[in-house]
Parts: structure tokens; C-alpha cells; sequence
């Protein structure tokens, strides 16, 4: 460590935040320098979680490595296997069957919910809210069960495949998708009234942590972080996978930049993936759910890089291959890496209790940043 | 702008710099020593305006090591791959990080992993792994671990 | 609870139910039964009310969260109050992977609790290091290298059903006598005369 807990000579007090924190969402270890309640200088420690995941990769076969990254933005598990699947299938030059790609858009959007959700509920609860938390965790509950009738799993679902998906929907699930889609919509106007309209939250989170559209830029941030700013980068939108082309929705943008504007991105985010669910659960096309592909795929050689919008921003699979069965280096851009370096910048003459709120619409999955 | 007149622009600034051919994206090859100008007109340029840094990673080649840069324009929406070619033993490459900010933690992580010295940079130290693993380079390829890495 | 019920295998003859009135306390023979009545009730009295500590680092950390919220609720089973400080803590439920610069904060964590304390590996990557097995420097293969362990939770991540029949196994291990504070170890002979001797 650079710098020993304690205080400085000219009356800053050097503090730990973490790695055991309610408010971390995992393990993020911040030695924050502060001058009475004002901070001073933010500074991330990382590595508490980093399980050597890219090394770990050049010895895994492109099929196996597809479960890994589950593991690492463990929220957006499906869109993280989705990148992967993409990238290999970009190596292998296969077509996709379209029932396979709506699927895969249907178990994103899902997951994008989902992810929204906790992420409501474990904010509100760092802002001392503890009410919130059971609600959302009541939402998530209806879509894992959804998720474990057709995947198997609740958390971490090895679902899609080089080709396409592993098995195909459950008849259930359209009926049961649908009836999400109602309980949904009820809900939204009670998240509203319970948390976005209540007055202290409103003190809390305005006027909180400003990130100019510039700075966004310049660190590389993505997703809501970077559309609370104004900034135009929803890759859905930009550079299309899939059929997102297809789809009509829209992009959530919002000015301000502080912590307000992030917080309405991601409510909004979740009524936009509940309309292109409506639009994709009546229109799942008939066909297979796998192309077919040999048993032990090999990639050519050459590098192959897949961009895809998880609920944290911009992730990024990149595959040097060198013609053999693994991958010579797979590199994975997290978003949340981007992320967490803009926090320095935002949280300079705040207060305390604001880093809190700050780090909460960052929405920082810390195994996403270590790998 | 299309990939052609982005070829033809960075031909028509930087006559030294060599394209890669069969990549996703227009590739470029630059080296080690202009590449911080190289960079600064990137970014600066009104039509290019390469203002997104998205991934800056290594690559160990067991002779050379290359670094990849990949970057973006958000006003234009064009996407250029900038390749560095470093030398295996000392590694050593101008940093980035007063052009784009995000480098600074990027770098920091090519610096643990690979061992290249990033020369100007603010705070070059350890960012994931724990203390005491200067120089062990977990990532390069000749990396001896023989409790926990099996050879096959 | 009525003391006497539990223990009581023959009643003695001078009192008989007409002349004996609830709460009386009957003789028993043989010795040391209070003893074993205070285990009883002081291992009945810690079960049901283990205090977690949140202590989650990776995936496992979100299904333990699940078994916290309403569907499954595991404050049914006394593990009301979750405790982000360890000195409150009872018991550690160790969720997700523990990497080697993790282990000295979890050592100082499982340190700072007060004992009794109870460890509960959940998960794969804490029991044995899990899908992270193979080929990577950084990762410790199973907390029970830092900790010792009382349950371990297979799955990864663990149903929580899965949890919560380990927190229920956690509180039978605890009532049963078996946990680590409850096993008499013998005193070992004064190892100096033995020695000698040989």
C-alpha cells in the first residue's frame, strides 16, 4: 500500500471502506483520504476477488470456457455467454437459427431485469432503505423461476452455446413470461412511489456525484453510468448483434449526470426491456435451437472481438487464436474496470455518506473488475 | 467514414505507419516510439476524433510482445485497432493516460500482467495482485508455477 | 420446557403423579445429569439464534442474499439479525471464492469474532476452490486452508433451499454436542514422565 492508515501531517484522516462492507457489493477495498467529512482522494484496491480468469482460459476449450465467465458479472450471466458464444461463432462463421436468436434475446432481456432489480434493491438498502430490498428480491424470484424451468439454474446458467441455445424453451414459457410481463407493470408505479418520489431519496441522490459527458468519455465509462451523462452508447443500438436491429426501443438518455439521472436510466431501462420482451414472446419463430457444429470446435487463426450491452455497459470478448482447439489469449473488457476509475474523479469534495450513493449507481460488480 | 477514407486519412498523417490486413477492424501497426504523438492526433483530430478508448491489452508472442489498443469515435462511430510491437525483454512504451483516462488503470494492469513499463505514467504499481508480486508477470507465457499450473 | 421431562428415566418411588405437582423437581440418580442439562439448554439456546455475518464475495453472495429476502427466509430459523461487524457475529457463512489476498482479511475476520463462532463453507469454490481448481495462481483451493470449517454447502451456487438445510444441519450439529468448543478433548498424561520412561 502506498499509504498508511492514519493521519497525515496536515489533519487528513486516511480510512478503510472494505473489503468486508455491507455497501461494497463484494469485495472493493477503497482508502478514501478525508478532511473532516469532505474526501479528499478516493483510491480503489482491487484484486480481493481475482480468480486469474484469463489465464485460467488458455487452457480451456472454447466450449468450456463459456462457463467461466458466468462467474464474473454473475448478474448478467446470460449476457456474458452470449458474448462468448458470439465471438466464437464470429471465429467460426456459423448462421445462427433465428428461433435460437430470439431466444437469446428474450433470457437477455430477462436477465437485464433481473440485474436492475437487485441493483434497486441492494441501492436503496445501502441509502438505509430496507423496505425496497424484499420487493425487488419478490420480482427476481418470479424471473428465476422462469430461468429454472428452461436453463436449470438460478444464478449461473450455462445456456447459450456456440450455435446457438442447449435446449430448447419449456412449454411453460411463454405463459409464464407473460404473466411476469403483467405482474411487472403493476409494479412500477409502487417503485415509484415507494423510492424515486420519496423526498430524502431525492435530497440524497441530486446534485451527487457529477460526471460531465466528456469525462465519461475520456474513462472509458459505459452503460447507464455513461448514459446518465448524456452519452449516446448503448451497443444495442450502435453496433447491432442478434436482431436488436429488429426491435423497437429505445435508447435511455439523461443529462444531468449525477447520481439521479443514473438511477432514472436504469428504472427505464427496465420498462424498455419489458416492451421488447412484449414484442418477442408472440413471435418466436418455429426451427431449430442449435446449429449444428463439431464436437471440438477450432477457431482460425486470427482475433475476433464481440461488443455486446450487459446491464453494466459495454463488455468485450477478445480471441487471439492460433488455430488450436483453446484460445492462445482471451482478454475480457469488463465494464465495471471503466467504471470504477471515474469514481476518483466524481467523489472529490463530497461527503461521506455520498460516496455510498455514489457507488451505488455505479453499480460495481466487483468480480467483474478483478476477473 | 468509411474504412477506405480512414485508410486514406491515416496514410495521408502518418506515412510510417503500416496496415495489418484480414482483421475485423482496420488495423494499424505503429511503433513504439511515436506512438504517443501518434496517439495525440488521434484524439485531437476534428474528422477522427478517436475519443473512446476501449480495451488496451498485451499479447505474448514468446519472442515479442505486442500491445493492442482498440479505439472509438463517438461522434463518428468508426473503430480503429492500433498494434505496438515491444521487445520481450524490458518492455518499455509511453503511456497514454493524459490522452484518455481510462488508460491509467488498463496500464496499470498490462504493467502486473506483463511486465511493460509504461514510461511518464503517474502511478505505476500493482492494482490486482497482491503484494509481493512484482516481476512474477503472471501472464506471460513462461510464467513457472509448478504447484498450480499443469502443463499440458 | 420442563426441566425434568428430558432426563428423568425412572421415576422415583416416594413420588408418584398423584402427590407430585408440575415444576417439582425429581430426584434422578447417578451424577453429573445437571451438567448435561446445561449443555442441553445453552446448545438449544445458541442454535436458534445465530447471528450471520455478511461476509460474500462472489456469485454465492447473491443466493445467500435470496435466502435472506422473503421467499426463502432463513430469520424463521433465528438468523434474524445479519451483522456487517464481526464482534456481533455468531456465525461466518463464507460465500464465493476465497483468492490469496482475501485470506489474511479472512483469517483477521474469523479472528475478530467472539466464540462460539461457526463456519459455514458455501458453495464449491469454498469448499474445494470449485471450478477455479485448475490452472490458476491465485486462487486457495477451499477456506478450510485459512478456517476451520463446521458445514459445508455443495453447489455452485447452492439452492437456497440447499443453505438453509445447511443452517438447519449447522444447528443440529450444534445441539447434538458435536461442534468444535463442546468436544472434550482428553487431557493429555504428563508427557515429561512418559517420555522418560521409554
Amino acid at each position: 500500500m502506498v499509504e498508511e492508515i492514519g493521519s497525515t501531517a496536515d489533519g487528513n484522516i486516511i480510512l478503510n471502506v472494505g473489503p468486508q462492507h455491507p455497501a461494497t457489493h463484494g469485495v472493493l477495498h477503497l482508502v478514501i483520504t478525508i478532511n473532516g467529512e469532505t474526501i479528499q482522494k478516493v483510491e480503489p484496491h482491487l484484486g480481493y476477488i481475482h480468480r486469474s480468469i484469463e489465464k485460467m482460459c488458455e487452457s480451456l476449450t472454447y466450449r468450456q470456457f463459456i462457463y467461466v465467465t458466468s462467474r464474473m458479472d454473475y448478474l448478467s450471466s446470460h449476457i456474458n455467454n452470449h458474448a462468448c458464444a458470439l465471438c466464437v461463432e464470429k471465429g467460426l462463421q456459423i448462421e445462427i437459427p433465428s428461433r435460437a436468436q430470439v431466444i437469446r434475446v428474450l433470457m437477455d432481456e430477462l436477465t437485464r431485469i433481473a440485474s436492475h432489480e437487485l441493483w434497486w434493491g441492494a441501492m436503496a438498502m445501502d441509502l438505509g432503505a430496507l423496505t425496497p430490498f424484499f420487493h425487488a428480491f419478490r420480482e427476481r424470484e418470479a424471473i428465476n423461476d422462469i430461468m429454472e424451468e428452461t436453463c436449470g439454474a438460478r444464478l449461473t446458467m450455462n445456456y447459450m452455446v456456440p450455435g446457438g441455445v442447449m435446449q430448447d424453451i419449456h412449454p411453460n414459457f411463454q405463459k409464464r413470461v407473460k404473466e411476469f410481463i403483467t405482474l411487472f407493470k403493476s409494479k412500477v408505479s409502487e417503485y415509484n412511489e415507494l423510492v424515486t418520489g420519496n423526498i430524502i431519496f431525492q435530497n440524497r441522490m441530486k446534485g451527487v456525484g457529477n460526471l460531465s459527458a466528456a469525462d465519461a468519455i475520456s474513462f472509458g465509462c459505459s452503460g447507464p453510468t455513461a448514459r446518465g451523462s448524456g452519452v449516446s452508447c448503448d451497443i444495442r443500438k450502435l453496433y447491432p448483434y442478434e436482431i436488436y436491429d429488429k426491435i423497437n426501443f429505445e435508447e435511455i438518455l439523461e443529462s444531468e449526470g449525477d447520481s439521479f439521472a443514473r438511477y432514472m436510466v436504469r428504472v427505464r431501462e427496465m420498462s424498455q426491456s419489458i416492451s421488447i420482451i412484449e414484442q418477442l414472446i408472440d413471435n418466436i419463430p418455429e426451427g431449430d435451437f442449435q446449429a449444428k457444429t463439431k464436437a471440438v470446435l477450432k477457431l482460425p487463426k486470427g482475433e475476433f472481438y464481440q461488443r455486446v450491452e450487459t446491464a453494466r455497459g459495454d463488455f468485450g470478448v477478445y480471441i487471439v487464436s492460433e488455430g488450436g482447439s483453446t484460445p492462445y489469449r482471451i482478454k475480457f473488457r469488463s465494464p465495471g474496470f471503466s467504471n470504477l476509475s471515474a469514481l476518483d474523479h466524481m467523489a472529490r469534495g463530497s461527503k461521506l455518506g455520498d460516496l455510498v450513493a455514489m457507488m451505488g449507481t455505479l453499480d460495481l460488480v466487483i468480480p467483474d473488475i478483478d476477473r | 467514414m468509411t474504412v477506405e477514407a480512414l485508410k486514406e486519412k491515416i496514410t495521408a498523417l502518418f506515412p510510417a505507419v503500416t496496415f495489418e490486413e484480414g482483421g475485423q477492424w482496420l488495423t494499424i501497426l505503429v511503433e513504439s516510439a511515436d506512438w504517443h504523438g501518434i496517439a495525440d492526433i488521434l484524439r485531437q483530430n476534428e474528422t477522427l476524433c478517436f475519443d473512446y478508448l476501449l480495451c488496451l491489452t498485451c499479447i505474448d508472442w514468446k519472442t515479442h510482445l505486442t500491445m493492442v489498443y482498440h479505439l472509438d469515435a463517438t461522434k463518428y462511430r468508426h473503430n480503429l485497432v492500433v498494434k505496438v510491437r515491444l521487445e520481450k525483454v524490458n518492455p518499455a512504451i509511453e503511456t497514454v493516460s493524459d490522452i484518455w483516462q481510462t488508460a491509467n488503470f488498463h496500464e496499470r494492469e498490462v504493467y502486473e500482467m506483463f511486465g511493460v513499463n509504461f514510461l511518464h505514467h503517474p502511478d505505476l504499481r500493482l492494482l490486482i495482485l497482491p503484494d509481493g508480486w512484482e516481476g512474477k508477470n503472471p501472464l506471460l507465457k513462461d510464467f513457472e508455477d509448478p504447484i498450480n499450473m499443469i502443463k499440458l | 420446557m420442563e426441566i425434568t421431562s428430558n432426563n428423568s428415566v425412572e421415576k422415583p418411588v416416594s413420588l408418584t403423579s398423584e402427590n407430585s405437582f408440575p415444576g417439582q423437581i425429581h430426584d434422578t440418580p447417578g451424577g453429573g445429569i445437571v451438567l448435561s442439562k446445561l449443555d442441553d439448554i445453552i446448545n438449544w439456546a445458541r442454535s436458534n439464534s445465530l447471528w450471520p455475518l455478511t461476509f460474500a464475495t462472489s456469485c454465492c453472495g447473491i443466493e445467500m442474499m435470496s435466502v435472506a429476502a422473503a421467499k426463502y427466509d432463513f430469520s424463521r430459523f433465528g438468523f434474524e439479525v445479519a451483522r456487517a461487524s464481526p464482534r456481533q457475529a455468531d456465525v461466518i457463512i463464507i460465500a464465493g471464492t476465497i483468492v490469496n489476498k482475501m485470506a489474511p482479511v479472512l483469517k483477521r475476520l474469523y479472528d475478530q469474532m467472539a466464540d462460539p463462532k461457526y463456519v459455514i463453507a458455501m458453495g464449491a469454490c469454498a469448499i474445494s476452490g470449485g471450478p477455479f481448481f485448475y490452472n490458476t495462481y491465485s486462487v486457495v483451493k477451499g477456506a478450510d486452508h485459512v478456517i476451520p470449517v463446521d458445514v459445508y454447502v455443495a453447489g455452485c451456487p447452492p439452492r437456497p433451499e440447499a443453505l438453509l438445510h445447511a443452517l438447519i444441519s449447522l444447528q443440529d450439529k450444534i445441539k447434538s454436542g458435536q461442534t468444535r468448543e463442546q468436544i472434550q478433548v482428553p487431557k493429555p498424561l504428563s508427557g515429561g514422565d512418559i517420555l522418560n520412561q521409554l
